[in-house]
């Protein structure tokens, strides 16, 4: 008898794809234990159908006037008070930006340690040993919770989801959130207009480095971004020359991703960048540099000018679409 | 404005680690220390604020005894006093505790607003910040890219998974810093003679009894050696089979 809950991340209503692997890894640990989801905000009850879809038998909604961002802060008092009413064995949350002061909020009040952003999970008999990256990657740590509840949360890309298809029960939770509880208020959101997938969910990212030339040449990669309907990221030196924000930018200092395919273009493969993407399932390079680092842990490899092989490797995908 | 920022020493990002004998631990030997790289953000971020509306820079940093000699580079920066926390053994310790013990130690110190770096490049949870503020009670903005005072409240642009996020909250608060929130400037040899002249005081701290256990260190399995399918845009079309075939992540 594994008592999980499973926090919801979502974007107005939308659950995240990290949210729908935090259910499946919550589903496996629970077995036949109903699996509980907590969602907050004005979208929780539509969102059901895809919660069924990822195994939660249970989703606890919770919404208010004043919670106009539900995944903040400001979500810490319904949230523990959840928590203490359920009284679950396990809390997992993705490891998204969004949740990470919720979390720590949490954690705080209630006063367990936590273990974030793991990569792999065991579950002996309802005891997790939770494994996670330490030292930008170079090692791995093995740990375990002596606290109930384990507050654990699950780094995104990495945990498979698993389509399962539970009954789930909503229920409405009743606490007086008041004005004073707002501790952050957002002022103003903006996307950057691109309909490119975020970094970290991405199933495809062309990453680019110094060996693009300068910020123009960029241009190409995002072409070749839009024909693989890729995320487009960035090397530090890159970031450190301004020619790419810090927002994109992957490796120690950066945000660490795991694609499905990561295409390295014109980056050398500093340390650094190689600890951001080593948990991807398959790296390719393009590198005029043929001792370039990036090669010795890339699947393929190609020697050449990215401004003369990434414009001859949108030529060919784009062959192949049509040809399919 | 009463302003503190917390640092870690932590060892630096070219630090080659080898897991220790214990195989819960990693080598210390060889191993050069500096202030986390986000913590340097966060300190510039606090001399900046401090030079824009007068104040005083307090630095708090939590670290074994070698770490001091590291907190005390913090003073030519611009701080005007350094609080160093030694406790034995606590690198690596949980964040929750070293987040009680920078909370026991703050409660005693008037201030407006506390920087921090969002995560240490070491354990890199990310978490002392945010739970820190949680413990003192006040708001906590976390990951700012941009940062400002408008009045009592503070201003904070950041990215949040792919969306940029202005946020405000209400003055006292805590930050943590994203990389180019500020960019940290070296002192002059002036600054750094009159720095010697600025106080560290040491106090003995002991953190709470760990709740989590380690197992065990492990180092991540190898990517097999991958192959060069060739040169220029003619290995292009076999790169494209290969994804597609063998891969099959096309």
């Amino acid at each position: 008898m594994t008592k999980v809950i499973v926090f919801v991340d979502h974007k107005r209503g939308v659950i995240k794809k990290a949210t729908a692997e935090s259910l499946s890894v919550g589903k496996n640990i629970a077995g036949q234990t109903p699996l509980t989801a907590v969602m907050f905000g004005a979208g929780a009850k539509d969102a059901v159908s895809c919660l069924s879809k990822y195994g939660a038998d249970r989703e606890i909604v919770f919404d208010n006037k004043h919670l106009k961002n539900p995944v903040s802060l400001n979500a810490v008092k319904p949230l523990v008070a959840i928590i203490k009413q359920e009284q679950p064995d396990i809390i997992l949350f993705p490891h998204t930006a969004a949740v990470k002061e919720l979390l720590a909020a949490v954690s705080a009040n209630l006063g367990i340690a936590p273990i974030v952003d793991c990569v792999a999970i065991e579950n002996t008999d309802g005891k997790l040993i939770c494994h996670r990256p330490i030292y930008a990657g170079k090692v791995v740590v093995s740990l375990t919770s002596n606290q109930k509840p384990t507050i654990v949360s699950i780094r995104p890309n990495i945990f498979p989801v698993i389509e399962r298809s539970a009954k789930t029960k909503i229920e409405e939770f009743a606490f007086q959130l008041n004005a004073t509880d707002i501790l952050t208020t957002i002022r103003e959101i903006s996307c950057d207009g691109k309909t490119r997938p975020e970094l970290m969910e991405a199933k495809i990212i062309i990453a680019g480095g110094r060996g693009m030339g300068c910020a123009e040449n960029f241009v190409v990669l995002e072409q070749l971004a839009d024909v693989l309907g890729a995320a487009v990221g960035a090397s530090r030196s890159v970031v450190d020359a301004e020619w790419q924000p810090q927002c994109i930018q992957i490796g120690q200092t950066g945000k660490t991703v795991a694609p499905e395919l990561y295409i390295a273009c014109g980056i050398s493969g500093a340390i650094q960048h190689l600890a951001g993407i080593y948990s991807s399932k398959t790296i390719v390079a393009i590198n005029s540099d043929p001792d370039a680092p990036i090669f010795k842990i890339a699947d393929y490899g190609i020697i050449g000018d990215v401004k003369e092989v990434v414009p001859a490797l949108i030529q060919e995908l784009k062959k192949a679409k049509q040809s399919s | 404005m009463n302003i503190l920022v917390c640092v870690k020493v932590v060892p630096d990002s070219e630090t080659i680690v080898k897991i220790a004998p214990d195989s819960k631990t990693i080598d210390e030997t060889n191993i050069r220390l500096a202030i986390n790289p986000y913590d340097e953000y966060a300190l510039e971020a606090g001399v900046q604020l401090k030079e824009k509306v007068g104040g005083e820079v307090s630095v708090i940093s939590v670290g074994d005894e070698n770490a001091s000699g590291v907190v005390k580079k913090c003073l030519p920066v611009g701080a005007d006093r350094a609080i160093h926390l030694v406790a034995l053994n606590s690198r690596m310790a949980e964040p929750l505790s070293i987040a009680s013990v920078l909370a026991d130690e703050i409660r005693s110190h008037p201030f407006d607003i506390i920087f921090c770096g969002k995560m240490t490049i070491d354990a890199q949870n990310g978490l002392v910040g945010e739970l820190l503020g949680s413990l003192l009670n006040i708001p906590v903005v976390s990951a700012a890219s941009q940062f400002s005072i408008e009045g009592d409240r503070a201003v904070v642009s950041r990215d949040v998974d792919g969306t940029k996020q202005i946020v405000e909250c209400a003055l006292p608060c805590l930050v943590t810093a994203e990389k180019g929130l500020t960019k940290p400037r070296y002192p002059s040899l002036k600054e750094i003679m009159l720095a010697k002249k600025k106080q560290i005081d040491p106090k003995p701290v002991i953190l709470g009894e760990p709740n989590l256990c380690v197992h065990g260190l492990n180092y991540p399995p190898n990517r097999p050696a991958g192959k060069i399918i060739g040169e220029g845009a003619g290995a292009v079309p076999e790169l494209v089979r290969l994804l597609t075939e063998e891969a099959k992540v096309l």
